[in-house]
């Protein structure tokens, strides 16, 4: 059932990944100021809004494990991320690219990208400090902890622009900005086809995590005989 | 009433065991005389760029000696299996928090009221214009430093690395607290009053405080007990 998921999910992703990529290259004209590089924005934002929601959703599974102490919960929290981590990369990472040409430098120090750099900072501190810890009960618990304290960062990169002046363009599309509804289109579907993608990217890794999971318990009953 | 008795008593054995020591203290002191030194160098002391961002500065000496304090917080209950005992007390594990981070703010913030002075005097630094201020800024982002610190040592206790993976997990944690407090330090040293243009950075180390401090005392039976 969830091979079939996967794959479904997989492709319908893939097919929209296509149609997107075709509308962003072929049929989008340049924007007025910016030029071919504002495309960039239609990973940015909806690359950014994916891995904030993959936090949203590790903070839900990381309560869920304290309250029902079932490691399920753990195992997704760990896949999601893992997930959201790379997509947060890759806001990083493209937004770096538009900035070297836009501002023409690779990083500043301002309120959105500092926030978004120490949440990403917090989420590999997450992963590491699952690997510090054997047993895996106080892995779960420690770690899903851990994931509620580093939530707290999210809100601060998400209102960051509001709070601050910030030399991060304020947003495009949440309150107050105009785009062009072809734009805007796309955009939307681009973000649908990257959510899709995290979801699967999730599944397969969260499949992976309960093989690794069967095999540990395999060996320390191994052991124990 | 019962929890503010069992949070005093629980903050007391902690810094009456501190000072009969004095481990922790003296090596946090020592350790922020020497970045203040270290500092010398890789900044010019009396450069007008440096007296600038000198409430910077002073923030990362805070930081650095005070976590010598606060990772020791819980590890220093393992020998005679102390921790154990702790868990078992009937207190709530809120009033342990509270208690043991009540000792450490007591702790760092006197090693803060040592090196403030040794500061302004090394690196030509005005602190005293707007000291009520300061005192405030002091406070206010040491409890934050403080809860961090504590919430963290004991989430670390049992964990392999624990004295590689605290810092790790800590500085990322307290940046924004950090950042607030540095931006404020930074202004009031230059005399400008709080409030206006810097208003935000009060705020967010505020609610910085409210926020893990409550998160704190609910997840701490947790992470200890499970």
């Amino acid at each position: 059932m969830r091979e079939k998921l996967i794959y479904g999910l997989g492709i319908v992703a893939a097919v929209l990944l296509a149609r997107n990529l075709y509308s962003i290259f072929m049929q989008l004209p340049d924007e007025a100021s910016q030029g071919m590089i504002y495309r960039i924005i239609f990973f940015h934002v909806p690359a950014a809004i994916t891995a904030m929601l993959c936090a949203s959703v590790t903070l839900i599974t990381s309560v869920a494990y304290l309250l029902t102490k079932n490691l399920r919960y753990d195992a997704i929290s760990v896949a999601v991320t893992e997930v959201g981590l790379a997509f947060l990369a890759a806001n990083l990472v493209t937004g770096s690219i538009w900035g070297r040409i836009i501002w023409g430098i690779w990083w500043t120090w301002d309120a959105r990208l500092t926030s978004a750099l120490v949440c990403w900072l917090l989420y590999a501190g997450y992963l590491m400090l699952r690997r510090a810890i054997e047993e895996p009960t106080a892995r779960a618990r420690i770690s899903a902890v851990f994931n509620i304290f580093a939530f707290v960062d999210v809100p601060i990169v998400i209102f960051s622009i509001k709070w601050w002046r910030t030399q991060h363009p304020q947003p495009v599309f949440w309150g107050g900005g105009k785009i062009d509804p072809d734009m805007y289109l796309t955009a939307v579907l681009n973000l649908v086809a990257l959510i899709l993608l995290a979801v699967v990217l999730s599944l397969i890794r969260l499949r992976q995590e309960e093989v690794q999971r069967e095999i540990d318990s395999l060996r320390r009953y191994a052991h124990a005989v | 009433m019962d929890f503010f008795r069992q949070t005093l008593v629980i903050a007391r054995k902690d810094l009456r065991a501190e000072l009969r020591t004095k481990e922790a203290i003296n090596a946090a002191l020592a350790f922020s005389l020497v970045i203040l030194v270290l500092f010398s160098f890789a900044f010019d002391p009396f450069e007008k760029e440096t007296i600038e961002m000198s409430g910077g500065l002073l923030w990362i000496v805070f930081a650095f000696a005070g976590t010598l304090v606060l990772n020791r917080s819980f590890a220093r209950e393992i020998p005679n299996d102390c921790l154990d005992a702790l868990i078992a007390a009937p207190i709530s594990g809120s009033a342990l928090f509270l208690g043991k981070a009540l000792a450490n703010f007591v702790l760092v913030i006197s090693v803060e009221l040592v090196s403030l002075p040794v500061f302004g005097i090394f690196y030509n630094v005005h602190w005293t214009t707007r000291i009520w201020s300061l005192l405030l800024v002091l406070a206010l982002g040491t409890w934050g430093f403080t809860v961090i610190g504590t919430i963290f040592s004991a989430l670390t206790v049992n964990i392999r690395l624990r004295e590689l993976m605290a810092p790790l997990l800590v500085y990322p944690m307290l940046i924004p607290v950090l950042m607030s407090a540095m931006k404020l330090t930074m202004d009031l040293i230059a005399g400008k009053p709080l409030g206006g243009e810097n208003e935000v950075w009060l705020r967010l180390m505020v609610a910085f405080d409210v926020i893990f401090t409550s998160l704190s005392l609910v997840l701490l039976e947790t992470v200890l007990v499970g």
